[in-house]
């Protein structure tokens, strides 16, 4: 049953590793984006600092967002979801296998890169450590929910703009978290509590949403 | 014995059986909608007493408050009848989560609006970020996304499904969304006006939001069992009953 999990994991994996361009062009997004807020609404160093948290993660956000289409989108064309689908293994096992592809993929690089923006916008150190670990325990629950969500688009007209309007209502108590933590932190209340809700919502997520994914997906293929 | 009372429980879950139902007890809805509102809307306007502390303009929450109770219940009942038709596989109860989206939204909206229009002069804004009013924009946007994928899927069983999982998702979350809101409100900023702190209503207000929540529940009842019916004709429209039904409707015009 491991191997499944493992083999899936590894197909997915290299195939992002070949197209690795794809990985490059959400990360540019990630930057771009947030790179966009400073000529918005001004360069003055205290704003941005105030607004570093919620930018970042807003920007993390779309980055995930558009990159949610990779997750089932190939699959589906040629053919290799509906076999997997037909397969005796348990769908739920695959299912978590190519969202954790895909947390691995997209959500890792954005961690990466999140301290050098949070450096152009001048966030302490301390709070660009906050950052990163509300960035790690919050983004499995996007690529998750977000599953859930490119399972059920899979294959429609639209399915963009579609998707969008599906999980971005959903991601706002993540979002709320994420940067509330830095927020908490930096006022002195201690980021504990927001932290321990991600982590407790990715478990939830781990939990619940791999199953609504293999249903959706069960539908999407019918 | 058994088999016949699951005859009875499932017999109104065939659409061919459940169009005429709807078709007699809807007029009845239709016509108690309209009394209550009536009814609800002279003791709002004319027998309760003006507020003290707001004046005239509180009078809106005799539509703001049933339409705001009555789009977070519509939601649930749409993840009830999602349930429904994910365990037992029954068409009827998608056909009627999708009968009840529209409605929820509109709901939805009103008391979005109502609140505003109520907002201006009472709180000086037209739209603070307070707790309630934000997860009730959420909320119109998960009426919006599941109205979006129910449309965007053109085989009706997929639709039916897909709908249903996002329904069951939506439904999970809206209490998570609702209690983040609440939370992020708190820390941002200390709640602007406090409705759960107001001073004690006086029985004819209270009486008048019943009955206008009578009404909207009558009128919800309604406009949802005539939208069934509809989604029934188009969803059964190559079955011989539906052929029945239409050569009888084409000959009493």
């Amino acid at each position: 049953m491991l191997s499944v999990f493992l083999e899936v994991l590894r197909r997915d994996l290299l195939l992002a590793w070949r197209n690795r361009a794809d990985v490059l062009v959400t990360l540019s997004f990630f930057t771009i984006v947030a790179c966009l807020f400073p000529f918005g609404v001004g360069a003055e160093p205290n704003l941005l600092r105030t607004i570093a948290p919620g930018v970042l993660w807003v920007a993390a956000l779309l980055a995930t967002l558009l990159s949610l289409h990779r997750v089932f989108s190939q699959d589906h064309t040629d053919g290799v979801l509906e076999q997997l689908l037909l397969s005796p293994e348990p769908p739920v096992l695959w299912v978590l296998a190519k969202v954790l592809a895909h947390w691995l993929t997209t959500a890792v690089p954005l961690v990466i890169a999140a301290p050098a923006l949070a450096l152009l916008f001048d966030m302490t150190q301390s709070a660009t450590g906050v950052l990163i670990l509300s960035l790690l325990l919050g983004t499995p629950i996007l690529s998750l929910l977000g599953g859930v969500g490119a399972a059920l688009t899979l294959g429609l007209r639209g399915g963009g703009m579609l998707l969008a309007l599906l999980v971005l209502p959903l991601f706002v108590p993540i979002l709320i978290f994420g940067a509330g933590a830095v927020d908490a932190y930096l006022s002195g209340t201690g980021a504990n509590a927001h932290l321990m809700l991600l982590g407790g919502g990715s478990l939830a997520a781990l939990a619940l949403a791999p199953w609504a994914c293999a249903a959706a997906l069960r539908i999407a293929v019918e | 014995m058994e088999s016949g009372q699951r005859f009875s429980l499932f017999r109104y879950a065939a659409p061919n059986v459940f169009y005429p139902l709807a078709g007699r007890l809807a007029p009845w809805f239709a016509a108690a909608a309209v009394g209550f509102t009536l009814i609800g809307l002279y003791l709002g306007f004319f027998v309760a007493p003006t507020d003290a502390v707001q004046g005239e303009v509180y009078r809106v929450i005799f539509i703001h408050v049933p339409a705001a109770w009555m789009s977070m219940f519509i939601y649930l009942i749409m993840a009830f009848w999602s349930a429904i038709g994910v365990v037992f596989n029954t068409r009827l109860s998608a056909m009627m989560t999708q009968a009840l989206a529209p409605t929820g939204a509109m709901f939805c909206f009103v008391a979005l609006w109502t609140g505003a229009l109520w907002g201006r002069p009472t709180w000086g804004a037209y739209w603070v970020w307070d707790a309630r009013l934000t997860s009730q924009l959420l909320l119109l946007f998960l009426y919006f996304g599941f109205m979006a994928l129910t449309r965007a899927i053109e085989d009706p069983r997929r639709a039916d499904k897909a709908g249903a999982i996002l329904a069951l998702v939506g439904a999970v979350n809206v209490p998570i969304i609702y209690f983040s809101v609440k939370w992020w409100n708190t820390l941002h900023q200390g709640a602007s006006v406090s409705l759960t702190k107001a001073p004690s209503m006086a029985t004819t207000m209270l009486m008048a939001m019943l009955v206008m929540a009578l009404a909207s529940w009558a009128y919800t009842i309604a406009v949802v069992l005539w939208r069934v019916r509809s989604l029934i004709l188009e969803r059964e429209r190559h079955t011989d009953w539906v052929g029945e039904v239409l050569d009888a409707k084409g000959a009493q015009a």
